[in-house]
């Protein structure tokens, strides 16, 4: 292992601890909660908790929070049957994300892309013991209700699927299920979190096999935390009002050098390679999408994703992933550049 | 001398676990290191192992294909000391099920004399906190996150509880072997992983 990631800094490593992040979280909700006892706020956080729990609490931030955690490292496979999610669940898929169609078919069919056959999620959760996720319209709190209700472990709210409302996002505080949601920059990506989302991951241009986009909002987050980091407390409070989140959140994110949540890439992954390229970037885990299942060989390809995601800085093993796929199987793929304007995914819900 | 305790790091809560090994290790002033283990001649220098939280299926999988799981099997047995976190405790049992689809096939290292069942407590949306009564940590109780948690359902020879939660065994040590279904990891509390260090590590 050889591998000098990107980033100069151990971005994976906290600087804190996560029950300090926890706790971060509760004060700034805190904050609110004065606000709301003198009439100028509503409740917009999370609730707080007692100081001493002697029956279980379920759905709490530690827990909100702690889920992505253990899908660090891993593959989340889109997948839109059982037989698909059996597939993923062999070759080591942490996670699978139950669609109804793949990001590419939803490119190729139009229309309105809506929120996966709530009987197939509920036949893909009784067959596999991973966790399963599924994704909802941006802003489309009943889509979110149902699938919280059906016991799906975490929602995307998902820029793949036509936006429900063009002007908000689901107030994720609401529920006790974990939100993922995608980001192309750090102002993006931090009105997620201060809406509620428990993980982040970059959106890249789903469903055209191209990783470039991915690669570009990964950098860009990077950049952008680490540009903070010298930036002067007046400077950080401005940048505050230009993302329009609270300064706290800002400030946080500048002091630990990343994301103070699970940040994953996700967007055009197709290989191995791809998937070891967006770790060496600093991604703390990987979505495929359409990269397996729109290939000719996604028996081989998820377990080789699998594999040089977790061994991405050891060059002979991503070496090793990347000849068990073949490149004439890969999926075609798109240019971006060759996308209309209105044809970009990306683009929906900022 | 260094005390070099390992993090099976193929996926799951690896960095957490360095977090609070590196807290634990300041407040016992103790002079230790932490080793990512991905290959096997990494196990060699190690003084404990802990088997994080994450997708036991990916985790064991992956330890197969290089190795590391046979060459671990061996060495736990050999008495290298092992702390096993949700995921980790379900790769230590010697019994492995599934609560939704029952009988699992999968590669786990199988060195406790326990039985665990995997999911137990349901989905995420089950997941909860709660604080433990853990004696064997003094009165004050462990705050304990379970995540889509297992439950230790039978322990026999000498493997013996350390803390029950509504009639399963949340806490288990077995010689140099410890295993908990919730994750300290997350709580913020090092007492614990000092217990790793103090009682089975350094002895």
């Amino acid at each position: 292992m050889n591998m000098r990631p990107y980033s100069s800094t151990n971005v994976r490593l906290y600087s804190v601890g996560f029950d300090r992040i926890i706790d971060f979280f509760y004060r700034l909700a805190e904050v609110a909660d004065e606000l709301k006892s003198e009439g100028l706020w509503f409740h917009y956080g999370p609730e707080a908790l007692p100081e001493r729990l002697s029956v279980p609490h379920k759905g709490t931030l530690r827990v909100k929070y702690g889920f992505p955690i253990y899908q660090k490292g891993g593959v989340c496979m889109d997948v839109t049957n059982v037989e698909q999610a059996q597939i993923a669940e062999d070759a080591g898929a942490v996670s699978v994300m139950v669609l109804d169609k793949l990001p590419y078919d939803v490119r190729v069919a139009g229309g309105v892309a809506r929120m996966a056959d709530v009987k197939v999620i509920e036949e893909v959760m009784s067959n596999v013991t991973i966790p399963v996720m599924a994704k909802v319209r941006i802003g489309h709190y009943m889509e979110a209700k149902v699938l919280e209700t059906i016991g799906v472990d975490m929602i995307d709210e998902s820029e793949v699927l036509t936006p429900a409302d063009e002007k908000h996002h689901i107030n994720k505080w609401e529920f006790k299920v974990p939100f993922v949601n995608g980001a192309r920059e750090l102002g993006e990506a931090l009105r997620r979190i201060s809406e509620g989302a428990s993980m982040i991951r970059t959106k890249g241009e789903a469903g055209t096999g191209n990783v470039a986009e991915a690669v570009k909002h990964m950098k860009l987050i990077m950049n952008e935390i680490f540009a903070l980091r010298t930036l002067s407390p007046e400077v950080r409070m401005r940048k505050a009002r230009e993302y329009g989140v609270p300064y706290e959140l800002v400030d946080l994110t500048a002091r630990l050098g990343r994301l103070p949540v699970v940040n994953f890439a996700a967007g055009g992954i197709a290989t191995p390679a791809d998937a070891a390229l967006m770790m060496w970037l600093g991604a703390d885990g990987v979505f495929v999408g359409s990269g397996i299942f729109k290939s000719k060989d996604p028996r081989n390809r998820a377990e080789a994703i699998v594999l040089a995601t977790s061994m991405w800085d050891d060059p002979e093993t991503v070496v090793e992933a990347q000849k068990m796929i073949s490149e004439a199987k890969s999926m075609m793929g798109i240019d971006i550049r060759r996308l209309k304007p209105e044809e970009l995914l990306q683009v929906r819900g900022v | 001398m260094t005390l070099r305790i390992g993090v099976l790091a193929y996926q799951g809560g690896v960095y957490e676990h360095e977090y609070m090994l590196r807290r634990a290790f300041t407040e016992l002033g103790v002079n230790g290191d932490v080793v990512l283990v991905k290959k096997p001649n990494q196990l060699r220098e190690i003084d404990g192992v802990i088997i994080p939280g994450g997708e036991s299926t990916t985790i064991g999988r992956l330890a197969e294909r290089f190795g590391v799981l046979d060459l671990l099997r061996d060495l736990i047995k050999e008495g290298l000391p092992a702390f096993g976190t949700c995921a980790g405790a379900i790769m230590m049992a010697k019994k492995v099920r599934d609560s939704v689809v029952g009988e699992v096939q999968q590669p786990v290292l199988g060195v406790m004399d326990v039985e665990i069942v995997r999911n137990y407590y349901g989905r995420q949306r089950d997941s909860f906190e709660i604080d433990l009564s853990i004696p064997t940590l003094g009165e004050e109780p462990f705050r304990g996150v379970f995540i889509r948690a297992p439950a230790i359902v039978k322990l026999w020879n000498d493997a013996e509880p350390l803390a029950k939660l509504e009639g399963v065994t949340v806490l288990a040590r077995q010689k140099n072997m410890l295993a908990s279904t919730f994750h300290p990891e997350l709580s913020g509390d090092t007492r614990l992983h000092k217990l790793f260090i103090e009682e089975l590590v350094k002895k």
